[in-house]
């Protein structure tokens, strides 16, 4: 018994920890697929250090209302990307700071998060792998209608790296730390020691603006009996020993900061008393929500529970249909809905079409196009460059050269030919020549082709004025036909060229093992030059 | 019942059933309709005409009243009904179109929910409900929230069974808006369909827009209570028992008091 609840907890911790992996690999992913982005060489940047610092910016920027929006966000992570790489254009810094943010909204995705495979042993012992979705950022609606980010719990869990603590309990050890720090004069550790406690207490505020949400929206969800009066208790006793002890920590820093020398001592000084007055402030921000909530609730309740006595019992939509609905697995959950949905969409008028209506449809001018999108502009058009390099006379002539299917020649005679003729069809014989050592036989296979031609090399050097090399022997070969099937009547038909020619030839193709066997066994002094085009082509 | 109804009395009984179906007309603003309305509440004959003109068609008589005036429900297959298939948005995979059914119809029944919050309201003929695009998200995401709560110690879905995830995490892991370059609203988002689904009600008749407020607020009618508490709650309440994750309540055991008159 002992032993299965140390395997549980064990376990676990084990999920809470792959979980909080999973939450950092956005960031690492960032930095894996900057060098395939088209746009910018973006390997200068160090993507997951902007990744962390944008989600800062949200998260600073976070309060009750509202946070920052798109322009906001990627405007303030400027400075930041620009100082990672000042040589480049602030269009590149900007299409950065946009990749950024995209990335850790995920846009793209149906459901703009993340998801992770985790594996997890379950209490029965049975070893399950288990999806674990997160999300860092997330886009939500402010009353105005303007879309705002906001950074979930993931992601300043993630950013602050406390997964498993009481926000409470480390917003005071936060506190403690930067007095001493202060006080021992570190003022940069100092100045993280601020910033963490601000994030915590945008934290605490978060919790805080659920619950009053929830209460807003219908107050039978909270316990307006116990739970909250509790939690509204402990948010105020916060908010006032917070008071004590940032007002404390303002006046010394202040003081620290004025009779500073050190010009980079004094502009720390100054960074961290404006975190604490943004703390201070945040703090009366928290307890003015905190003192209006009390009105929240008795507004709601009247709204909400006080009424005449019930004429007629009818369903709960909230508690019988919607909670249990939303409970079920995805697949249950359709057949209600959909007698739902089908029961209560109410009728449709099938249309029926009128002579009228389509004779007044047809007859309706065309849509004036200027309106909709402005107008078109003229494309101005360059004929594509030639980039032919070699015309369609010097390919025929190149054609009737390499067209072997007898006897293979040297590549030293088809240059010496073809030069009478044009030294442009030497080259491009020469060109055809390296491109047939390792032919694409598997190709060749696909796009039934009937022959391929075949470059051996044999050792003999090439003597030429214009191309140096080994002098290939060439050989045109009959492309066996259908691989699967050997006895089909076009390979039998070829069968006389491929025997006296490289018919092994499919040994550099994919994996036509019947060809193969029929090569061999009709021409087995080729085989030799067959496995040397098989390690070419290798 | 007799048999033999002069022609002139079944134009009536259409010509009631025709009004129905433009649900946005009101027995109070058409002198006619609201004739044939009296006539239907005080005459069983014209009533019962009514009701089997209404059946010939494929429809039901779910009320007929001097609020709501004819509220109609169509049956199984007839020609009137309004597929799911049709209104969500189609989507190419598979599964996911389930899952965006689901969604759909999720947020259908929360802004039922939200309109009639209590029994009583459902009830009352009088109430007069609100709901908002905001609220009607929030809704569906707090109880969401109540259920990851509640849930158990580890109950992230399976990564090999999607289908066995439960809706409401498909529903709190869909964004709730999104950013889009032109500004307009994603549809994909809960907010997207929730816009989407109450206009579709107030196309319907069961909705009245009152302000832009909250992303669009509106107020419910007559004829959405009906439709409801007549039919689509009874109509989901009975697959969610046939599923047994809802007991029919004790005392009475009924959801109403008494059967609609219909068919």
């Amino acid at each position: 018994m002992r032993a299965d609840e140390t395997t549980a907890d064990a376990d676990e911790g084990l999920a809470r920890r792959l979980k909080a992996l999973a939450c950092t690999a956005p960031l690492h992913d960032l930095d894996a697929r900057k060098s395939k982005l088209d746009w910018a060489d973006a390997t200068v940047y160090q993507m997951a250090e902007i990744g962390l610092h944008t989600i800062d910016q949200v998260t600073i920027a976070m309060d009750f209302d509202t946070g920052a929006d798109h322009q906001q966000v990627t405007r303030r992570l400027l400075p930041f990307i620009a100082a990672q790489a000042p040589d480049r254009t602030a269009d590149e810094h900007a299409r950065v700071a946009r990749w950024v943010l995209d990335n850790l909204i995920n846009v793209g995705t149906t459901d703009r998060g993340f998801r992770r495979v985790y594996g997890a042993v379950d209490a029965d012992g049975a070893y399950r792998r288990r999806a674990f979705d997160f999300k860092l950022l997330v886009e939500l609606a402010a009353s105005d209608g303007e879309v705002y980010l906001r950074a979930t719990d993931e992601a300043i869990n993630v950013l602050v790296g406390a997964l498993d603590t009481d926000v409470e309990s480390a917003h005071v050890a936060a506190e403690v730390k930067l007095e001493n720090l202060i006080t021992r004069g570190r003022l940069a550790d100092a100045k993280l020691a601020a910033e963490q406690a601000r994030y915590r207490t945008v934290q605490y505020g978060e919790i805080l603006r659920a619950k009053l949400d929830a209460t807003r929206r219908d107050v039978r969800s909270v316990d307006w009996e116990r739970e909250l009066p509790e939690l509204l208790d402990s948010a105020l006793t916060h908010i006032e020993s917070r008071f004590r002890a940032e007002t404390a920590i303002l006046k010394n820093i202040t003081a620290a900061r004025d009779e500073a020398e050190d010009p980079d001592h004094k502009r720390r000084a100054a960074e961290l008393v404006d975190i604490v007055a943004d703390c201070i402030r945040r703090h009366t921000q928290l307890q003015n929500r905190l003192q209006a909530a009390g009105a929240v609730f008795r507004a709601e309740q009247d709204r909400q529970q006080f009424s005449g006595p019930a004429q007629r019992s009818a369903v709960d939509v909230f508690g019988q249909l919607l909670t249990p609905t939303l409970d079920l697995p995805l697949s249950d959950a359709l057949a209600p809905v959909e007698a739902y949905f089908r029961a209560g969409a109410g009728t449709t008028v099938p249309s029926v079409p009128s002579l009228p209506s389509l004779v007044s449809l047809l007859l309706r001018p065309a849509p004036e196009r200027d309106h909709v999108v402005g107008e078109v502009p003229d494309p101005e058009l360059q004929p594509a460059d030639d980039v032919d390099a070699f015309t369609d006379d010097q390919w025929r002539q190149a054609d009737a050269l390499l067209d072997l299917p007898e006897v293979p020649r040297r590549l030293s005679g088809l240059l010496e030919e073809a030069r009478t003729a044009d030294p442009a069809v030497a080259r491009l014989v020469a060109l055809r020549a390296v491109h047939a050592y390792g032919p694409e036989v598997g190709g060749a296979l696909r796009q039934s082709q009937q022959s391929v031609l075949l470059a051996v090399d044999d050792g003999a050097e090439l003597d030429d004025p214009e191309i140096g090399g080994a002098d290939l022997l060439l050989m045109s070969a009959a492309v066996d036909g259908d691989p699967g099937d050997p006895g089909d009547p076009r390979g039998e038909e070829t069968g006389g060229d491929t025997g006296t020619g490289a018919g092994g030839l499919a040994g550099g193709g994919e994996d036509p093992v019947a060809t193969d066997a029929d090569g061999v066994e009709r021409a087995p002094d080729l085989f030799d030059d067959t496995e040397s085009i098989e390690e070419a082509a290798l | 019942m007799s048999t033999g109804h002069a022609s002139a009395d079944a134009e009536a009984a259409a010509r009631l059933l025709a009004f129905g179906m433009r649900p946005k007309l009101v027995p109070g603003r058409d002198v006619v309709y609201a004739d044939l309305v009296r006539r239907y509440g005080e005459d069983s004959a014209f009533k019962q005409l009514t009701h089997a003109v209404a059946a010939g068609l494929g429809l039901m008589v779910l009320e007929v009243n001097a609020q709501a005036g004819a509220v109609l429900a169509a049956t199984d297959e007839s020609v009137f009904e309004i597929k799911m298939d049709s209104y969500a948005r189609q989507s190419k995979i598979r599964e996911r179109r389930d899952t965006e059914k689901v969604l759909h119809g999720l947020i259908h029944l929360a802004t039922a929910a939200l309109g009639y919050p209590r029994p009583d309201d459902l009830a009352n003929d009088t109430y007069i409900g609100r709901v908002s695009v905001e609220q009607v998200d929030g809704v569906v995401r707090e109880a969401c929230r109540i259920l990851d709560e509640r849930a158990a110690a580890n109950t992230d879905p399976l990564a090999d069974a999607p289908e066995l995830e439960q809706a409401w995490r498909a529903y709190a892991r869909r964004p709730a808006t999104a950013a889009t370059k032109d500004g307009r609203l994603a549809p994909d988002t809960t907010r997207g369909m929730v816009t989407r689904a109450l206009r579709f009600l107030a196309e319907q008749g069961f909705l009245v827009a009152v302000s832009s407020e909250q992303g669009g607020t509106y107020r419910t009618t007559p004829r959405y209570q009906v439709q409801v508490r007549e039919l689509a709650a009874d109509a989901a309440f009975d697959e969610l028992l046939a599923l047994g994750v809802v007991a029919v309540p004790g005392d009475g055991s009924t959801l109403r008091a008494s059967a609609t008159d219909t068919l």
